[in-house]
């Protein structure tokens, strides 16, 4: 049972009110991709047992997607950020490095 | 015999006596005595049959760990199974009946299979019941089933109801023995929010039971003071027989509190189910003894030391009149003690250890009680009661020394901690050589959402078996918890000096073959020594392959007596040390927990949320036989009198098409967007364009996923030059929002566009039918005519005084309008049009006719022609695919080669030769079979009606080769396995010309 | 091997049943085999299996990290059924039921396959047409299935309530062949058909490496040492990602947990095994007496092995709905498994980026029905190198061409 903390609203959202959106930071390819990109934009997925970063839409609370860092395998989060966001923040990247040192990075 | 003393039980209430019945008999009970304690004061050792070989079983605990004494409790509708009777509380007009026997608990055919037990050792069933192959089904099967599962079946629904409640805790402290009350106690002063459960109705735990004295005072008085304290903190909330069932991730608890469990039919939920949310856990669940293994310890009267003496104190029961201890450590003396200081014969102590010293040994000394050391049970002699033991030394093969007559035999074989809540979320154990146990490894405890440890381990659960290390525990565990020293000092408590324990796991500990046979470690499944043993032996050497191969702790107390004994057992067999072989997992919930107190209040009516439309009260109080869609319920179709309700819709679609009908359309997804980017955003959510739509008017617009499936459709509507409406199906409204929100917020998240789903704000009414627009006129009040409102736009205004924004739009290929109103008037719209509308001859229609209408004019039907798997492309909906846009969603997908392939299934219509309607499903079979020899196909119907307009069977589906095969007669399946024969028609049966729209 | 009979167990129980042999070998690892299935659950040891029976590769060894038939070969609520949608899932579901109905004689272990019946409940009119097509498309594939009315169902299941003021039954699908096995039995009935073949169960030894050469498979690095491998199958279900990933490639799945409960045993009470999609929820009765349920899977990837509490109060507000009188039954144990899912919720039998290496997962939810049929076609494939017919659609590549084995749609259920 999930607590995600929303970084718009500043809720710890329970599970029950969050909606999950699968692996974050995916760039869409859209008309004219090629076959392979097309694919894996679609179905590669890391599936990382350990640190995940992943869309979560606040859906029964404030209503706005953000992204998460969490491990698959203990549940720990390391942290949320707003959806418009590019790449991990580079603080979250650090505090995920501190506290697990053999992780090969986003 | 067992009985009640005439003095003692500090738990129970001599002034209240409480009647109830087992097995039809009338028996007398107190208040404060739970069943398995009123049972055994009417000398009722003998309360069940086991799993397996039926053998007589009797009271073993007195707590949760009880194997064998479960009852089926209650009649009729409050009639409960399995129910344990060691934790059920005592109420007057209980009643409560043996299980697993037949034709009854004395007498019970089933324990055949105790006769023959040799030839049903573990697994015995993996190994025959193979020939001949039908039997096992046949014959076999519903011999074990039926003389397997335990209690009755329940034959009634349940007549209780059960509530939801929630908490929130910096602190949770489970257990409300000293160890949990000190832990609480340090907790609270530091300023933390604190809750403390108990399991039982009284605080203390076994301190009081066990004569413990803190701060020089009984155990009892510290216990009260304490309990009173800590409920006249604010930060505090205290809750008794409350259970923790179960610690889940990032702090979530759930525990199962009894409210009317004791008093059925009070108007009280039988049961709250807590769902907790915490910081951190405080688990001071203390421990459970283990019993010792040796040939008859499963024969009734045969218990465990500290349930002896919990009778003894609790509830002024002795179990017997003579009772042999037998032991392993020095704890059992207590049971000893507190049975000579009632007055009970203690013939002997068995004390498997060598030499005994300390406090407890040198006091039962002193009282007279005999000890033997370094001796052990060899067998118990007796059938449905302990009549005597067999004694041996513990060193030997079993030759017997001495026989003594006894009627209860108190065991113990040490004590486990309790750590069920402490492993459930990932925590890990250590095995404790001294004390034979594993406990809690608070370096390895299981973590929370910032990888800290959530679980603390105190007192008793965290191994430390004597009050003055137990209270200190407890302050250290409040302060690991808190992340900072609590400033509390724990209490003192004086104990008396205990000897070590002896790790005992047979007795005597060369017993041969044919005393492991009777030595029972799992009682309720009947899994002996000799099982583990064979399991061993035949490589189901993982400690869950023996669980499973054995059934070793699977039974109704998962293993609490029988896991640690198993496990050591099977270590022994396998030459390994007991900590390499492991332990099973430990899965919530740590008792059995009410399947309807998990359910809650969500039951009939409410088993789900129910959405309802402004005008569901009218759909309910004028016929309508509703049907769910998603949480909706709409009208299938208004029923009168008794009419079936396909002569309700082919009325219903007859009227709509020759005078008027209406539909209740609010529950159609209506989304908002709005903003300067609001055109280019549904550019891309929409097949076509939408951004040319000219304000005022309306648009049909298909939306596919990103694979290009098409997963919804609607009419858009612009409001205003930066507004638009878009209408969607009545299942797609809030996915589509979703959907929406999702690419404006993590893909274009620098367009300017908001969206608002609006679905609930509006009622929205169909008015179908060539007299729909007199019915308007009659209303008054807004110009509905062909030339101020034309086919596909919409105008704002007021209808009969309501404000309202009328489309005009059909799905049913009539002159159509939907009128939207706020929701609070749309039952009085639709009243006003059902009044106004009767000299039109104005009936409502359901869905159903609506389905039917939109088929008869050749609409598809998101759901019905789609499944998922269909692109617009396949529904001949390329019209409504721009070829200009560089991009939409789903685009890039329909690019793909098996989705852009000629060879894919497109729409058409269908006609059987004969009239007759196809059946639902049916497919078009092809020539021959496919490589894994399965007839291939060619095709499949979508929908298929029989058209009440064309008084003749209709169908859409999808066909090899589209519209391309019009004209040729294809077969589709019959479910008898026939086949029908259908030509390959347009699939706009009605009005093809669009003339009954146009006017 | 000493074959299982009534007659063995009453020889046995003269001398103690001291005399019974191990059901299989402890082997240490050989240099090399000609084949290695990473992965001792269900569905690799029917690999193994039938590469031996049908193929006639022997030289196979097991490798298991933990220990065999300990994943969700152990943690499956064991229902067995055929009655599935799409041509390429009703042939190999099918073959599974068909095998599946021979198993305890073929293996001389009773797995107990108990074909009691299965209903597939239908509670909308939109679920009822997703049933009535799969009743058509199972006649063309040859899969026995009838639809039957509300009353047909509660005189099979007499304990439901049919008029459930939300969702009323409508109808059923049912497949009076399926049924329920005996989960671990069959894992074990296989390892020791397997172990008595010669071939090497190897447990506690996990695999941290793939050794490939020229884009071939040579052979894995585990915790025992390097040990040679012709070919290769990869049958890990929820670990696949990791192990694809040791390999160098990337597979189309998600990890997710998946729970399970029962209740305490009672007496027989429901015979058939009862699936409720439109409320989610899933019951059958084991012999033991225990209600087996399972519902939902959680939304986020997952490798815990625990799942999130609300599926399971989900779950039981639809059964206790759909069955009144279990209300005042108890749960005695919870518990999940890690599902692997991919793009279009059907498996994955194939040829991998990696010459010689084979894959089997993405079983979803619904693997343990399968077992069978999944090992067959999981052994044609790696022993002559190219799928037989049963496998062919299942490849990895069907992603790319959007030819997808979508079992969801409709009403149908990818379980």
């Amino acid at each position: 049972m999930l607590i995600l903390e929303c970084p718009y609203c500043g809720v710890k959202a329970e599970e029950t009110e969050l909606a999950n959106g699968g692996e974050a930071h995916l760039k869409r390819f859209g008309p004219g991709s090629a076959d392979n990109d097309f694919e894996s934009y679609m179905f590669a997925r890391k599936n990382p047992k350990g640190v995940h970063f992943e869309r979560w839409r606040h859906s029964y609370g404030c209503g706005k997607w953000f992204l998460a860092a969490r491990c698959t395998a203990t549940l720990e989060v390391f942290g949320t950020y707003p959806a418009q966001t590019a790449e991990p923040p580079a603080d979250l990247q650090a505090k995920i490095k501190a506290k697990r040192p053999d992780w090969k990075g986003y | 015999m067992s009985t009640r003393l005439s003095k003692g039980g500090r738990l129970i209430d001599r002034t209240k006596p409480q009647t109830f019945t087992f097995n039809g008999k009338s028996m007398a009970g107190f208040a404060g005595d739970t069943l398995a304690s009123a049972l055994l004061a009417n000398d009722q050792m003998l309360v069940g049959r086991s799993f397996k070989y039926h053998r007589p079983r009797g009271i073993v605990g007195s707590g949760p760990e009880e194997p064998n004494a479960l009852v089926n409790l209650g009649t009729g509708a409050r009639f409960e199974p399995n129910q344990r009777t060691t934790t059920t509380e005592l109420f007057s007009g209980l009643t409560a009946t043996s299980q697993n026997h037949w034709p009854s608990l004395e007498f019970d055919v089933g324990v055949v299979n105790n006769y023959v037990a040799r030839f049903l050792p573990a697994g015995f069933y993996y190994k025959t019941f193979i020939h001949p192959r039908f039997a096992w089904k046949h014959v076999f099967e519903p011999i074990i089933r039926q003389s397997a599962g335990l209690g009755q079946v329940p034959k009634e629904a349940d007549a209780d109801r059960y509530e939801y409640a929630y908490g929130f805790a910096d602190i949770l402290v489970v257990g409300g023995g000293i160890a949990g009350l000190q832990a609480a106690l340090a907790a609270a002063k530091a300023g933390a929010r604190v809750t403390v459960l108990e399991q039982t109705a009284h605080f203390g735990g076994r301190a009081p039971v066990d004569g413990d004295v803190i701060d020089g005072k009984p155990a009892e008085e510290w216990v009260k003071a304490t309990v009173q304290a800590l409920s006249a903190m604010e930060n505090v909330t205290v809750m008794a027989r409350t259970m923790a069932v179960g610690v889940y991730d990032h702090g979530y608890v759930l525990a199962e509190e009894k409210v009317a469990d004791h008093t059925p039919g009070d108007g009280r939920p039988k049961k709250r189910m807590w769902r907790l949310r915490v910081g951190k856990i405080i688990t001071a669940t203390g421990a459970i003894e283990r019993p010792l293994a040796f040939a008859g310890n499963d024969i009734p009267g045969v218990m465990l030391a500290a349930a002896v003496r919990d009778y003894v104190v609790n509830h002024g029961v002795s179990v017997g009149d003579r009772t042999v201890v037998v032991t392993n450590n020095d704890d059992a003396y207590r049971t000893a003690i507190a049975l000579k200081e009632a007055g009970l014969e203690v013939p002997v102590i068995l004390d498997a250890r060598a030499a005994v010293s300390g406090d407890l040994h040198a006091k039962a000394r002193a009282l007279g009680i005999r000890v033997e050391t370094g001796k052990a049970v060899v067998k118990v002699k007796g059938g449905k009661r302990v009549t005597g033991v067999a004694i041996g030394a513990q060193a030997g093969e079993g030759s017997v020394l001495e026989e003594v007559a006894c009627d209860a035999v108190a065991m113990s074989g040490g004590w486990s901690p309790v750590v069920h809540l402490f492993s459930h979320c990932g925590g890990k154990l250590n095995w404790d050589e001294a004390q034979a146990h594993f406990r809690p490894d608070a370096n390895r405890a299981p973590t929370n959402q910032n990888g800290e440890a959530m679980v603390y381990a105190a007192g008793t659960a965290n191994g430390l078996l004597t009050g003055d290390q137990v209270l200190a525990d407890a302050v250290a565990a409040a302060d690991a918890a808190l992340g900072k020293a609590s400033g509390v000092a724990a209490a003192s408590v004086t104990v008396p000096a205990e000897g070590a324990m002896l790790p005992v796991w047979i007795m005597p500990q060369g017993a041969g073959p044919a005393l492991k046979m009777k030595m029972w470690l799992d009682y309720q499944n009947d899994v002996k020594v000799s099982d583990v043993q064979l399991a061993a032996r035949e490589g189901y050497t993982s400690v869950e392959h023996t669980k499973r191969y054995t059934t070793l702790g699977m039974a109704t107390d998962q293993g609490k007596l029988s896991n640690i004994n198993g496990l050591a057992v099977l270590a022994n067999a396998l030459h390994e040390d007991i900590p390499r072989v492991g332990t099973t997992t430990f899965r919530p919930p740590y008792t059995p927990v009410t399947l309807g107190a998990l359910a809650g209040e969500s039951r009939g009516e409410i088993f789900q949320p129910l959405r309802r439309s402004p005008i569901h009260e009218w759909h309910e109080a004028h016929g309508a036989y509703m049907e769910p869609v998603g949480l909706w319920r709409r009208p299938y179709c208004f029923t009168r009198g008794a009419e079936s309700h396909e002569a309700s819709v082919h009325r219903e679609i007859l009227n709509t098409r020759s005078n008027v009908g209406l539909l209740d359309a609010s529950t159609l997804g209506k989304i908002i967007v709005k903003g300067p980017d609001a055109g280019k955003f549904l550019d891309m959510l929409y097949t076509n364009v939408m951004s040319n739509l000219g304000v005022g008017k309306c648009r049909y617009g298909l939306m596919c996923s990103e694979q290009g499936f098409l997963s919804d459709d609607g009419v858009v509507v612009r409001l205003s030059d930066d507004t638009w409406l878009c209408h969607t199906t009545t299942g797609g409204a809030d996915r589509i929002h979703g959907w929406m929100e999702d690419w404006l917020q993590c893909e274009w998240w620098d367009w300017q566009v908001y969206t608002a789903n609006v679905t609930e704000q509006y009622a929205q009414i169909a008015v179908a039918g060539p007299k729909a627009r007199q019915l308007l006129e009659k209303l008054g009040g807004m110009d509905v005519s062909k030339a101020a409102l034309p086919f596909m736009a919409f105008s704002e205004g007021s209808l009969g005084n309501i404000p309202a924004r009328v489309h005009r739009i059909s799905f049913s290929g009539e002159l159509s309008y939907e009128i939207a109103v706020p929701a609070s008037h749309g039952l009085a719209l639709w009243e006003r049009l059902i009044e106004a509308g009767q000299e039109f001859g104005v009936m409502p229609y359901g869905t159903e006719a609506m389905h039917i209408m939109r088929a008869e004019k050749g609409f598809i039907m998101i759901g019905d022609e789609t499944d998922g798997t269909v692109i617009p492309q396949d529904l001949n909906l390329g019209w409504a695919i721009s070829k200009k846009k560089a991009d939409y969603l789903g685009k890039r997908g329909q690019e793909r080669n098996y989705l852009a392939s000629p060879d894919r299934w497109k729409l058409a219509g269908f006609e059987t030769l004969d009239g007759s309607v196809i059946e639902d499903g049916a497919y078009i079979p092809a020539v021959g079979n496919n490589p894994n020899g399965q007839g291939n196909t060619q095709g499949r119907v979508t929908s298929t009606y029989h058209s009440p307009t064309l008084g003749k069977g209709i169908a859409m589906g999808l066909i090899h080769g589209g519209l391309g095969r019009m004209g040729e007669v294809v077969e589709f399946t019959k479910m008898d396995g026939g086949r029908v024969k259908a030509r390959v028609v347009d699939p706009v049966f009605y009005d093809k010309e669009g003339a009954r729209n146009d006017v | 091997m000493k074959r299982y009979s009534v007659f063995a167990i009453a020889r046995q129980a003269m001398s103690y049943h001291q005399g019974w042999e191990r059901a299989w070998r402890a082997p240490e690892p050989k240099k090399e085999y000609d084949a290695i299935i990473i992965g001792a659950g269900g569905h690799g040891l029917a690999t193994a299996y039938y590469l031996g029976k049908n193929h006639g590769i022997k030289n196979v060894a097991i490798i298991e990290k933990g220990w065999l038939g300990g994943g969700n070969t152990g943690r499956n609520t064991t229902i067995i059924r055929s009655n599935y949608l799409q041509d390429p899932s009703a042939a190999i579901y099918d073959k599974a039921l068909s095998l599946y109905e021979t198993l305890s004689q073929d293996l001389n272990y009773n797995v107990m396959f108990s074909p009691r019946g299965l209903l597939m409940l239908a509670q909308t009119h939109h679920e009822v047409r997703g049933y009535l097509r799969t009743v058509h498309a199972n006649q063309l594939q040859g899969v026995s299935t009838e639809w039957i009315s509300p009353a047909k169902v509660k005189e099979l299941v007499p304990i439901m309530n049919i008029d459930g003021p939300r969702y009323p039954v409508l109808g059923a699908l049912y497949q009076k062949r399926g049924g329920t096995a005996r989960h671990d039995a069959v894992a074990w009935g296989y390892a020791r058909a397997c172990s008595d073949m010669g071939m090497d169960i190897i447990q506690q030894t996990e695999v941290t490496g793939v050794r490939t050469e020229g884009g071939v498979v040579r052979g894995v690095e585990t915790t025992k040492g390097y040990i040679g491998c012709k070919k290769l199958g990869i049958v890990v279900a929820g670990h696949s990602g990791q192990v694809a990933d040791m390999a160098g490639f990337r597979l189309p799945l998600e990890a997710v947990a998946l729970q399970a409960l029962v209740s305490e045993p009672i007496k027989p009470t429901i015979d058939v095994v009862v699936m409720a999609n439109t409320v989610h929820g899933y019951m059958s009765q084991s012999d033991k007496g225990e209600l087996v349920i399972g519902g939902g899977t959680d939304s986020f990837n997952n490798y815990t092995q625990r799942g999130s509490f609300h599926h399971i109060e989900e779950t039981l507000r639809a059964l206790i709905e759909t069955f009144p009188i279990i209300s005042r039954l108890k749960m005695l144990r919870q518990w999940g498994g890690i599902v692997d899912m991919t793009g279009d919720r059907s498996p994955l039998i194939s040829k991998t980026p990696v010459g010689n290496c084979f894959i089997n997962c993405g079983w979803g939810t619904g693997g343990f029905k399968a077992i069978p049929g999944s090992g067959w076609a999981m052994a044609e494939l790696m022993a002559k190198g190219e799928p037989g017919p049963l496998a062919a659609d299942f490849n990895m590549w069907r992603f790319r061409e959007g030819q997808f084995i979508d079992e969801s749609v409709a009403a149908g259920v990818a379980h």
